[in-house]
């Protein structure tokens, strides 16, 4: 009796001294964003002082970042950028991917792996020569040359052949043997069941794209197309004293990712181990 | 009337069609023109529309002027130096892994109770004291949030430490990178305010932190450090640790096997594959890498000291218009990259099929 409760006591006190190692992490995670919306409520002639609290929250600087920058614009870019990229993807990626897992055709498997090959180089080499196309194709400072080139690609189909190939295949046999088409088959078996492959491509493809940086970079002349990151890159060059409405730009920028991923964690972390288990 | 391959060829290129005609026109041909381009002469000073210099194949020139450029070895420097950063992060991610996948309830309803409790208890003291002796404001609001996670850490267990740690990950990108420079700045940041004190009682001069030659690169580093500790090297560690058989533990235990023993001779071996992949994913990402950031805090500087070879293409490709050479610069980083998947298909075999 008297051992059973020296080894509950153990176990309080190892458990309580992880629970304190990882307060102190988290604290080191979560710090560098607690000053980020302090100091967003700044006047601007307190941003230095070592106090990190406003004397008086000014929450009129939000306002003011949609008052100098075209914020609002940047936001609708982003996502309408990203939505149709996403679009693309998941949506090409499916069909080329039922197309690998769930058909037979001859050389299949060989223009399967000269695809899957190309996901080895670096998009920088890539986006030289796709630059000069899209000048002759007069897409420069275009959302459509922004959307395409990144609307196509190995790695979603890769991933959701993946899950596709885990599916029993006795289901698209007893479907044909009703007399399904390959279309139906793909729309209403494959793809449904496909879900949370399809959910956790749409999360990365929708997040890669909000974030994107270097093809925008180029990309965009005109300030009424930048997306958020080119945006917030363009106030911090041409404002850079602004501390405090800067951190509100980047407080707003990167809220929105912050409660998406509170809401799908789930999906998010099962298709990050999904995406790792090689094919 | 059609053969049955050839339908089912036709069936199937159907399918493919919508994405392989996209990836032909933005990857396939331009990775055939880059190739191409690396050598040839093409630099848009030579060739616009006041000057036309014929297009003329050069050979491996770029590749020997390159390698004989100073240059050149300076940015894959700078890039292998931020890539020293890569082994911490990795012990970093295992380490919240351990630390996440440890049972935080205490494994029995009484302990869990005491946890709670004893949390309650903390929390109310550290409150009331940093109030009762009159805490400055900031003192109150961090005590405040460090009370707060403990209470969710110890009701919500690892979901809560687990989303708090994968935050910095996720949401980096050029708005993270610009809140860094930010906290970076020499006299306005919070940084070397909080390092002030330590630093007045050594007597040293605080860091200019990215506009210091020596500075820019560890801090570089620091950020990266922090954004790849929760990263999702982290999920991957977390999902390895909960396949290791708690069989091998337990007979480890019976053996009086001691944590380190048990961690070194059982779990270690074991993540092997997990922790393979994650050296392979992080050294090809590391080799690409290191534009973003250095775009939205340095501009590559002070003085080159953060430009990388993905700066470097960025700078000869679209600042300066020398697209043969950065086109070659491309094709340099591409065949790093292809001797490390060499390399993962050589070895990476053996720890998948153990």
């Amino acid at each position: 009796m008297r051992e059973r409760r020296s080894t509950l006591h153990h176990r309080f006190l190892s458990t309580s001294a992880l629970h304190l190692l990882l307060v102190a992490l988290s604290l080191t995670m979560v710090l560098p964003f607690l000053w980020m919306v302090l100091t967003s409520l700044k006047p601007v002639a307190e941003v230095g002082l070592e106090n990190w609290l406003p004397r008086k929250p000014k929450w009129d600087n939000y306002a003011e970042v949609f008052r100098v920058i075209p914020f609002a614009r940047f936001y609708w870019n982003s996502l309408f950028v990203a939505a149709w990229v996403t679009f693309l993807t998941v949506f090409t990626s499916s069909l080329a991917a039922f197309s690998f897992a769930r058909l037979r055709w001859p050389g299949r498997d060989k223009v399967f792996l000269l695809y899957l090959s190309t996901t080895m180089l670096p998009g920088l080499v890539t986006m030289l020569p796709n630059y000069q196309i899209m000048i002759k194709l007069g897409l420069v400072d275009t959302f459509a040359g922004l959307i395409l080139p990144a609307g196509f690609t190995a790695l979603g189909t890769f991933l959701l052949r993946q899950f596709m190939l885990t599916i029993p295949s006795s289901l698209d046999e007893a479907a044909e043997m009703d007399g399904a088409s390959k279309w139906r088959i793909y729309w209403d078996i494959i793809l449904p069941l496909s879900r949370p492959g399809v959910i956790a491509l749409t999360i990365f493809t929708f997040i890669g794209n909000y974030h994107s940086f270097f093809w925008p970079l180029v990309m965009l002349k005109s300030v009424h197309r930048y997306t958020l990151p080119i945006g917030l890159l363009f106030f911090d060059t041409s404002r850079g004293q602004s501390t405090h409405l800067i951190m509100a730009a980047v407080t707003m920028s990167v809220l929105p990712m912050i409660v998406l991923f509170v809401v799908l964690q789930k999906y998010l972390v099962k298709g990050i181990q999904l995406g790792a288990i090689k094919g | 009337m059609h053969s049955k391959p050839h339908r089912q060829l036709r069936l199937g290129l159907a399918f493919l069609a919508p994405n392989i005609l996209g990836f032909l026109i933005f990857t396939i041909v331009p990775v055939a023109l880059s190739f191409a381009l690396a050598f040839t002469n093409w630099d848009l000073r030579l060739h616009n529309r006041f000057q036309n210099e014929p297009l003329r194949f050069i050979g491996l020139d770029h590749f020997v002027q390159l390698t004989t450029h100073p240059d050149f070895w300076r940015f894959l420097g700078n890039t292998l130096f931020l890539m020293m950063g890569i082994p911490l992060a990795i012990a970093g991610s295992l380490i919240a892994a351990i630390l996440l996948s440890q049972d935080l309830r205490g494994g029995n309803r009484k302990v869990f109770g005491a946890l709670v409790g004893g949390a309650v208890l903390l929390a109310s003291v550290v409150m009331l004291t940093v109030v009762g002796a009159g805490g400055s404001a900031m003192l109150i609001v961090m005590s405040g949030l460090a009370c707060g996670i403990l209470l969710l850490g110890v009701l919500g267990g690892t979901t809560v430490y687990r989303t708090l740690f994968y935050v910095p990950h996720f949401t980096s990108g050029v708005a993270i990178f610009i809140l860094w420079k930010k906290l970076y700045s020499p006299h306005t940041g919070p940084i070397n305010a909080a390092l002030a004190p330590l630093l007045d009682a050594l007597g040293l001069q605080p860091p200019e932190w990215l506009t210091q030659y020596h500075w820019a690169k560890p801090a570089l580093m620091i950020m990266s450090l922090w954004a790849a500790i929760g990263s999702n090297n982290m999920l991957l560690y977390l999902a390895g640790l909960s396949n290791v058989s708690p069989e091998l533990h337990e007979a480890a235990e019976i053996d009086g096997a001691s944590a380190w023993q048990k961690f070194w001779n059982v779990t270690w071996p074991q993540l092997a594959p997990v922790t393979f992949y994650i050296v392979v994913i992080s050294v090809i990402g590391g080799l690409q890498g290191g534009f973003e950031m250095a775009r939205a805090m340095t501009q590559g500087g002070p003085a080159g000291a953060t430009t990388t070879l993905s700066y470097f293409i960025y700078t000869e490709g679209f600042e300066t218009g020398r697209l043969g050479s950065a086109s070659a610069i491309a094709w340099m980083m591409f065949l790093m990259v292809f001797v490390v998947t060499l390399g993962n298909w050589k070895f990476g075999s053996r720890y998948v099929n153990d």
